[in-house]
C-alpha cells in the first residue's frame, strides 16, 4: 500500500479530567487532523498514554509538536516512525458468510491470525490484530464478501527494542 | 486550623500578595463574597463582568502583577469569556475565579450552569475545575505560578458553590500552605541556548540591512533596558509593534516606531528591505507581516521567544532562540561583545542614510484643520500628548482612534500603552483604564476611545467614580465605526453599510455627568488645549470629552488587508513611494 504522510505521536498526559478534550480541542482549534486515537491508562496510574495518528500534511509536525507541548497536562511528546517502532491495530468485523463463502474467510482468518468471535446462520464476527498495513490488507480481503460492521481501534505502539536485546522482527 | 472553602480562597489570595480583585457577586460565588468583608483584599464592584476581566488586564498590564477577577457562575462566566480570551491573545497573566453550581448539581443543567472550564479551554493557558476544598490551596498556588511564569497567560479557576459554603460539609478543610507545584507537563523554559546565541551574534553583527522587530515579549519579560543595552550597542534600528509601544523610547534615534498595516512608512519599508529581522518577543501577525509571502523577503530571520510554538509558526526562522527576551537579549549582548561588539558590526552608514531619507520624505502627515472645519483627530492626539505628563498611561479600544493613538503620542516609557492587540477588542479601552489607574494612581490615565467602543462599555465609569478611581476619557467622536466605514470607503466603492452610529445619540456629555463624571464637549481647535488641560486638573471624578472629529478622517498609511506590505498606502499628499 501506498505510504501515507502520516506520523504517530505517543503523548503521555496527566490522568486527569478533561484531558482529552483539551488534546482533541487543540486539533480542532489549530487546523491539525487526527487520523487515529487511541487512549489507556498506563502502568503508571497517574499518566495516561495517547497514541495520535496525525495528517503531515495538515500541519508541520515540529508545530503540532510544540502547540501540544505547550498544555499543561501534556507531560511528555515523542514521535514514534514506524521504522523504529512496533505497531497494532486492533479490527472486529461481521462479514457476511453464508455457504460457500464461509469457508474462504476461514481461510483468511486463519492465514492472517484472526479469530471467530461470534457465529450466525449467514454472518461471521472475527478480530483480527496486526501493524496497520496488515490490518488494511485484512480488511481489503473481506471485503468483498460484504462488510456488515467494522470498528478498527486505532493505532497502538511501543519503541522497538534494540536489536542486541534479541528482538524478533515484526512479521 | 479549620477552615471553609471561601475562606481558604481569600487566603489563598492574600498569600499570592493580591491587593485588589474586581468582579461581581452572584448566586454559586456568592459565600466566597462573606469571608472577603474580612479579607486585606480591596475588591471593586464592577457593572458588568466583561469590565471586571478588562480592568484585570489592564491592572496586569500597567503593574505586571497579575491581575485577578471574580465572579459567578453561568452569565457572569460567559461575560468574562472576551476578556479571558483578549488576555490569552495578548499574553496577560490573569487569574480569574468563577463560581460553579455545587458539584452534585453539574450537569442537570442547573440554574446558572455552564460548562465553564469547557467554554473556556481554548481561551485560558490553562483552567481547573476544583473537586474538592483541601486541593483549593494548592489549586490557586498551581494558577498563579502557571499565569505568571513561561508566556504569560490568563488561568481560570472554576469553583463549585458546595466547597465555598461553610453550611456544606464538602467546604471544611484542613489549611496549608503549598510549596512547590506537581505540574510534570509545565516547564517553561526561559534560559537561552548557547549555540543559538552565537549563530544570532555572527549574523547580527555581519548584517548590512538589519532590523531589530520587538514585540510585547520585551514588556512581558521586563527586558526594555536590555533592548536599550542591545540596541545601542549594534546600533541597529528598532521597530516597535503595537503590543511593545513604549518598549523602546520613540524619542530615542534608533527608534522607527510602529510598523504593520497602518505603520509609519519607515518602520514597514526598513522590515521590508532589511536583510536581518532581530524578533524578539514578536510573533509575525498578519497585520504585522501583511501578505506572508512577500514579507520582508531578502532577511534571515533571528526569532527570540519564550513560546517554541511561536518559533516557525508563520516563518521559519534562521536562528530559533527559545528564551525569556530579557535573558536572551542579555546573552545576545555578551556574545556580541565577545565577537568585537560596535567594533565588529558590518559598515551599515548606507542602510542608516537610506533610513534617514525615508524618515524625512515619508513622515506622518495629515490636513490640518481648515478655519471653521472641523477637528482632527491627529490634532487632538497631539494637544493631548504634548498637555500630559511625559509618564501618562494611555488606554485604547480598538479601530481609528486606537491606530491615531499608537502613531501620534510618543511613548517614551515602558508600560505607558495598554490596548486590546491580537483580539481587537472595542470597548476595551475604559475598563482598563479603571485597571491601570487602579494599579498605578500616582499615574495620570488616559483613556482615548472611539464613539463605538465607547458604548460598549461606558457603565464601567459608574465603578470609576463609585471607587473612586478617576480617569479620563477622550471620545473621539466621528459618529461612524469608523474604521469599518474607512474599508468601505476604500474598498467597497463608498457602500456604507451599517456603520453610522450619529454623534448626539447617546448624548455623551449628559450620559457622563448622569454616571458622575464631569463632561465636555468639543468641536472647535482652540477649545481643545483648554478642555485637556481642566481635564488634568481633575482628580476627584473620572472627566469625559466628547471631542467631535471629521468623520472622513482615515487612518494612513494603510496596508489594505492581505496585500504586501511593499504597497503600502500613504497619505494622499504624499507622492507615492518608489521603493
Amino acid at each position: 500500500m501506498a505510504v501515507k504522510p502520516h506520523h504517530t505521536l505517543v503523548v503521555l498526559v496527566e490522568n486527569k479530567a478533561g484531558v482529552l478534550a483539551r488534546v482533541a480541542g487543540l486539533f480542532a482549534r489549530r487546523g491539525f487532523n487526527i487520523e487515529s486515537l487511541a487512549v489507556a491508562p498506563t502502568d503508571d496510574s497517574r499518566l495516561s498514554r495517547i497514541t495520535l495518528v496525525v495528517d503531515a500534511e495538515s500541519a508541520p509536525l515540529e508545530q503540532i509538536i510544540n502547540q501540544l507541548d505547550k498544555l499543561i497536562n501534556v507531560v511528555s511528546i515523542r514521535e514514534l516512525a514506524s521504522s523504529e517502532s512496533v505497531e497494532r491495530e486492533l479490527l472486529v468485523v461481521t462479514v457476511n458468510a453464508s455457504g460457500e463463502t464461509r469457508g474462504q474467510i476461514m481461510d483468511l482468518v486463519r492465514i492472517f491470525d484472526g479469530r471467530v468471535l461470534n457465529v450466525g446462520p449467514d454472518r461471521l464476527m472475527v478480530s483480527m490484530s496486526g501493524g496497520p498495513n496488515r490490518v488494511d490488507d485484512f480488511e481489503s480481503l473481506l471485503r468483498p464478501y460484504g462488510i456488515v460492521e467494522l470498528q478498527r481501534t486505532g493505532k497502538v505502539a511501543l519503541p522497538r527494542l534494540a536489536k542486541a536485546g534479541g528482538e524478533v522482527g515484526e512479521f | 486550623m479549620k477552615l471553609n472553602g471561601g475562606q481558604a480562597l481569600m487566603r489563598s489570595l492574600e498569600r499570592q500578595g493580591v491587593e485588589i480583585v474586581f468582579g461581581l457577586p452572584g448566586g454559586a460565588i456568592l459565600p466566597a463574597y462573606d469571608p472577603l468583608i474580612d479579607s486585606t483584599i480591596r475588591h471593586v464592584l464592577v457593572r458588568h463582568e466583561q469590565g471586571a476581566g478588562h480592568m484585570a488586564q489592564g491592572y496586569a498590564q500597567a503593574t505586571g502583577r497579575p491581575g485577578v477577577a471574580i465572579v459567578t457562575s453561568g452569565p457572569g462566566a460567559t461575560n468574562i469569556v472576551t476578556p479571558l480570551c483578549d488576555a490569552y491573545m495578548d499574553s496577560v497573566p490573569l487569574v480569574v475565579i468563577t463560581g460553579q453550581v455545587p458539584y452534585a448539581a453539574i450537569g442537570t443543567d442547573a440554574f446558572q450552569e455552564c460548562d465553564t472550564t469547557g467554554i473556556t479551554m481554548s481561551v485560558t493557558k490553562h483552567n481547573f475545575l476544583v473537586s474538592n476544598a483541601q486541593e483549593l490551596p494548592q489549586v490557586i498556588h498551581d494558577a498563579f505560578h502557571i499565569a505568571t511564569t513561561g508566556r504569560p497567560g490568563p488561568v481560570l479557576v472554576d469553583i463549585p458553590k458546595c466547597i465555598v459554603d461553610p453550611r456544606n460539609p464538602r467546604s471544611g478543610l484542613e489549611w496549608y500552605e503549598p510549596d512547590g507545584h506537581d505540574l510534570p507537563g509545565y516547564r517553561p523554559r526561559t534560559e537561552p541556548d548557547a549555540g543559538a546565541i552565537a549563530a544570532a551574534a555572527e549574523l547580527i553583527c555581519a548584517a548590512a540591512r538589519p532590523v531589530i522587530y520587538s514585540g510585547g515579549g520585551i514588556l512581558k519579560s521586563r527586558a526594555a533596558d536590555a533592548l536599550m543595552r542591545f540596541a545601542e550597542l549594534v546600533q541597529i534600528p528598532v521597530v516597535t509593534t503595537l503590543m511593545n509601544r513604549g518598549g523602546f523610547p520613540d524619542d530615542h534615534p534608533l527608534c522607527l516606531g510602529m510598523p504593520g498595516m497602518h505603520g509609519n512608512y519607515t518602520a514597514v519599508t526598513s522590515m521590508q528591505r532589511a536583510d536581518l529581522l532581530i524578533t524578539l518577543g514578536a510573533r509575525f501577525d498578519d497585520r504585522v507581516t501583511g501578505k506572508v509571502g512577500a514579507f520582508a523577503p531578502d532577511a534571515k530571520i533571528i526569532h527570540m521567544d519564550i513560546d517554541p510554538a511561536e518559533l516557525g509558526k508563520v516563518r521559519r526562522p534562521d536562528v530559533a532562540i527559545a528564551a525569556d527576551c530579557r535573558l536572551g537579549i542579555e546573552a545576545l549582548i555578551e556574545a556580541v561583545d565577545a565577537l568585537g561588539g560596535a567594533e565588529a558590526q558590518a559598515d551599515r552608514r548606507q542602510w542608516h542614510d537610506t533610513i534617514a531619507d525615508w524618515r524625512q520624505r515619508y513622515p506622518l502627515v495629515y490636513e490640518p484643520t481648515e478655519p471653521g472645519g472641523a477637528l482632527k483627530p491627529q490634532f487632538v492626539l497631539e494637544q493631548l500628548r504634548d498637555a500630559t505628563p511625559t509618564d501618562t498611561i494611555v488606554c485604547a479600544g480598538v479601530g481609528q482612534h486606537q491606530m491615531w493613538a499608537s502613531q501620534y503620542w510618543r511613548f517614551n516609557h515602558p508600560y505607558t500603552w495598554i490596548n486590546s492587540g491580537g483580539l481587537g477588542t472595542m470597548g476595551y479601552a475604559v475598563p482598563a483604564a479603571i485597571g491601570a489607574k487602579a494599579g498605578r494612581p500616582d499615574r495620570m490615565v488616559w483613556a482615548v476611545d472611539g464613539d463605538g467602543c465607547f458604548q460598549m462599555t461606558a457603565q464601567e465609569l459608574v465603578t470609576a467614580n463609585t471607587e473612586r478611581i478617576p480617569i479620563k476619557v477622550a471620545i473621539l467622536n466621528n459618529a461612524y465605526l469608523g474604521m469599518v466605514r474607512q474599508w468601505q470607503e476604500m474598498f467597497y466603492e463608498e457602500r456604507y453599510s451599517e456603520v453610522y452610529l450619529s454623534p448626539d445619540l447617546p448624548d455623551y456629555k449628559g450620559w457622563a455627568e448622569a454616571m458622575g463624571c464631569e463632561a465636555m464637549r468639543i468641536e472647535n481647535p482652540d477649545e481643545v488645549r483648554p478642555a485637556i488641560d481642566k481635564a488634568n486638573e481633575i482628580d476627584d471624578r473620572s472627566v469625559v470629552i466628547d471631542f467631535r472629529i471629521d468623520t472622513t478622517e482615515k487612518v494612513f498609511p494603510m496596508v489594505p488587508a492581505g496585500a504586501s506590505n511593499d504597497d503600502i498606502v500613504l497619505d494622499p499628499s504624499q507622492h507615492p513611494p518608489r521603493p
